[in-house]
């Protein structure tokens, strides 16, 4: 048997790009953007195939768009105001603000989101622009549910105090994907909802 | 010095057993999360498609043995190439080599496991379960019957009104979800859980390979899936994407499929030749000739192939601008692909060669990449693939890719690592049969094919006239279909021998260089009992190759290396260097991946028969079953770690 020649001290688990965890989300947001890349892909290919004026019903109206884009951003930085800080100082009360506060955020845009398609003349089947549409912002709702669901884990781990121990990269990968979905929301506004008006 | 066997009787040996080993019965059975486990169920299943798959392909060979026949019906014979194509790419192809790959990283990258082993059995489940599901509607007569690139509008809803191709569509997204979640695992396995010391210049090469194909899988799998579910709102939501009269495009399915597609295609052979890459030169008795080339290569061709997607859709009328710029792409891909060529025929060259059973199913595979690789650069020219485009050259071609590159390499490795996994030998003497059965049976079935094209025999068309003149053609190519299949039976009959009777193999029966003939041959479940530190590419052949007087430490003989047994843990090192830098805590068994495939599987048959509360009831599944799967563990911050020298 041979002796101990050293002892080195290594973290368990690590945290950001130390832990594995930080590059299995990774990975999943980038199979998750190439999905709105192809996607978008897939609008802008439909639209200019079109032998007519793309959309065909005209210029999706931003009035609830823009309020809608306005509140998803923000919400992003009320979510880095508490997870950010999170790290350094445990400040619970300020994380649980900003959790409830980003879940409401989410649970308004995706609110603001089903009225406006509520108000729309058309349906999903009514023509190759609206199943685009459709399936580009539905796909992206999908992601802000999920984001929403995945706040509400965390909000109820952190109430549970699952964090109170030195582990707690469950926080910045959850605000990650959340980041993630908002900044994706910025290229699906501005190919379904900035680029048509310039027609 | 200890021995391997005395490592594992020792107290320590037993320690991290006991940490290690993986609950008994049925239960452990559904909640294993062992990689070696995971890689052989991963083979199993996937050799069993590979058998369905070569079952269909044999009913179609006797339907066309001769012109006019009248074995199939026209709809059977859709079905039956449909499958055949969707199993053998799908279910096959890429699953036998995640099997492999499976089995082998941890063990070649002396590791304990995969980063993540719960998404590693989660990626077993849903292949097998999607895989059960692709097949669902065919007893009832109603499988997927658009052949496996499914075009529109062939496959929207007036002309094709049953459930097949909802079957398809959903089929393939489910299927989809194992394979991004294998990928993830690879590419994190890759990046992070390596022996310290082991860089990405010592890395093995179907390492290379798989990592390769995994990110491009993570990048090229969305694509189907989004065309596969446009497909479904199609036919079953009278959405337009691809539907003319509502404004929709045809061709957005054979773009958003044929992104996907191509890059699939290199998925499907990279990690094959990385199989060849590691294993061929063992037989030269040298390492492999142009290791940094071969590397290089295969991150190449993968990035290239990712700009050749549209050299499918020549016929389609695309402007003459964008074939010419795909098919100048499809010419520069067989660049790297000839680098590779080179590279094994000089190490074959230089090389003391070994005429064993592994060898020449590797010979044999560069001979018929050759082969395929040269059609391929014949059907990248726009004008001769008009030509050629749609008739039985294509298939000679793609078969000769496929079978090529995939099956051979795929049963030499078997060949090659099956003395590993069992610990027995397979029979030489046997195994040199099924070689040239299977390929002497594989140029007598399609070589003659390359001729059928030629003189004009349109693909996935059931019958055709005796005026055609092809009939002898035809009838040759199916008595070599059948000498094959003979071949893939000898083979089988090799595997139950040595599984029964074999010779015991030992540690390294070849004398190969790489760690994972470093451990027990079967390997204990926790790998090596104390992590290697690598020191070279070929860790097992440094006192021959003399490269420097640096010396790996082979984990478990002398017990040197990183302990790490304060619980199931291995070691995690940085992405280029593999300096360590964390100490990874594993998860033990675990019944939730297998729990969460079912969720899956109740979710998409509740899409596929309309049935709204079964769906309901599989997303509840899934959201409780992830909840629980991520809830945070309380463990330490930090860990001692004690190195043996």
């Amino acid at each position: 048997m041979n002796e101990i020649a050293r002892r080195e001290i290594l973290p368990v688990g690590g945290v950001d790009t130390v832990s594995t965890a930080w590059w299995g989300m990774a990975c999943l947001i980038a199979t998750e953007a190439i999905l709105f890349v192809y996607l978008i892909f897939s609008y802008v290919y439909l639209g200019s195939q079109q032998a007519g004026p793309w959309p065909p019903s005209g210029p999706p109206s931003l009035k609830l768009a823009i309020p809608n884009t306005v509140i998803l951003i923000a919400s992003s930085f009320l979510l880095g105001w508490g997870v950010l800080p999170f790290k350094r100082r445990h400040d619970k009360r300020r994380l649980v603000l900003a959790l409830a506060g980003t879940i409401g955020l989410g649970a308004i845009f995706i609110t603001i989101q089903g009225f406006e398609w509520a108000s729309k003349p058309f349906v999903f089947s009514t023509n190759a622009y609206t199943s685009a549409f459709f399936i580009l912002t539905g796909v992206h709702m999908a992601h802000v549910a999920v984001g929403v669901l995945i706040l509400i884990m965390l909000l109820i781990w952190t109430l549970m105090g699952r964090f109170d121990g030195p582990h707690h990269e469950h926080l910045p990968l959850g605000a990650l994907y959340w980041h993630f979905v908002d900044v994706v929301w910025l290229a699906v506004f501005t190919t379904a909802y900035l680029v048509p008006q310039f027609k | 010095m200890v021995t391997q066997a005395e490592t594992i009787d020792s107290p320590e040996g037993r320690k991290l057993l006991s940490l290690w080993e993986t609950a008994p019965g049925l239960y452990g059975w559904l909640a294993s999360v062992d990689h070696k486990s995971i890689g052989i169920r991963y083979l199993c299943t996937a050799f069993f498609f590979l058998i369905i798959g070569g079952i269909e392909a044999l009913v179609m060979r006797v339907q066309l043995a001769q012109p006019d026949l009248k074995v199939l019906s026209p709809d059977a014979y859709n079905q039956l190439f449909s499958m055949h194509g969707t199993t053998m790419m799908f279910l096959y192809a890429l699953p036998m080599l995640s099997g492999f790959s499976n089995y082998l990283w941890p063990l070649m990258l002396g590791s304990r496991d995969m980063a993540f082993p719960r998404l590693n059995a989660l990626s077993y489940w849903v292949f097998l379960l999607a895989g059960i599901f692709l097949y669902v509607s065919f007893p009832i007569g109603q499988a997927p019957n658009g052949g496996w690139f499914a075009y529109v509008p062939n496959t929207s809803l007036p002309y094709d009104p049953g459930i097949n191709m909802d079957v398809y569509a959903l089929g393939l997204i489910f299927l989809g979800v194992s394979t991004v979640v294998g990928s993830a695992n690879f590419i994190v396995t890759l990046l992070r859980c390596r022996a310290p010391g082991m860089s990405v210049n010592r890395l093995p090469i179907i390492v290379w390979g798989t990592f390769t194909a995994s990110a491009a899988n993570l990048l090229a799998v969305p694509a189907v899936s989004l065309a596969c579910a446009m497909l479904w709102l199609d036919r079953r939501y009278g959405t337009h994407f691809f539907e003319v009269s509502g404004g929709g495009q045809p061709l957005l399915w054979q773009h958003l499929f044929w992104i996907f597609g191509h890059p699939w295609v290199y998925a499907l052979v990279l990690p094959a030749m990385g199989i060849v890459s590691d294993a061929l030169p063992v037989f030269c008795r040298r390492p492999l000739v142009g290791y940094t080339l071969v590397a290089i290569s295969t991150v190449a061709t993968m990035i290239l192939g990712f700009g050749v997607w549209v050299h499918h859709m020549f016929a389609t009328g695309l402007p003459v601008m964008s074939l010419s710029f795909f098919s100048a792409a499809s010419f520069v891909i067989a660049v790297p692909s000839a680098i590779g060529v080179f590279c094994w025929i000089a190490t074959i060259w230089t090389g003391k060669l070994q005429f064993k059973t592994p060898f020449l199913f590797f010979a044999g595979f560069v001979m018929l990449f050759v082969i395929g690789g040269v059609s391929g650069f014949m059907t990248a020219s726009v004008a001769l693939d008009w030509q050629l485009t749609d008739s039985y050259f294509i298939v000679a071609h793609l078969h000769y890719v496929l079978l090529g590159i995939n099956v051979f390499p795929v049963v030499g490795g078997i060949y090659y690592w099956f003395p590993k996994m069992s610990g027995k030998m397979l029979d030489e003497r046997l195994g040199r049969w099924t070689f040239w059965t299977m390929f002497i049976g594989f140029n007598v079935a399609f070589f003659p094919m390359h001729v059928t094209g030629l003189m004009g025999m349109p693909r996935r068309v059931y019958t055709y006239p005796a005026e055609m003149g092809v009939g002898w053609l035809n009838l040759i190519s199916s008595i070599g279909a059948f000498v094959f299949a003979i071949g893939v039976l000898l083979f089988l009959i090799n595997i139950a021998k040595g599984l029964k009777s074999g010779a015991p193999a030992g540690n390294n029966p070849w004398d190969a260089p790489t760690l994972e003939w470093a451990t027990t041959s079967p390997p204990p479940v926790y790998n090596f009992a104390t992590i290697p530190q690598v020191a070279s590419r070929y860790p097992l052949w440094e006192d021959r190759l003399k490269e420097s007087d640096e010396r790996s430490i082979i984990g478990d003989l002398a017990r040197d290396g990183m302990v790490l047994d304060k619980g199931k843990e291995t070691i995690g090192v940085t992405p280029l260097d593999a300096e360590p830098n964390v100490v990874l805590k594993m998860p033990g068994d675990s019944i939730l991946p297998f729990l969460l495939a079912l969720g899956m599987t109740a979710l998409f048959f509740g899409l596929l028969a309309h049935v709204i509360w079964l769906t309901a009831l599989g997303v509840v599944c899934e959201i409780v079953i992830l909840a629980l799967w991520l809830t945070p563990k309380p463990h330490v911050a930090e860990e001692e770690v004690e190195v043996y020298e």
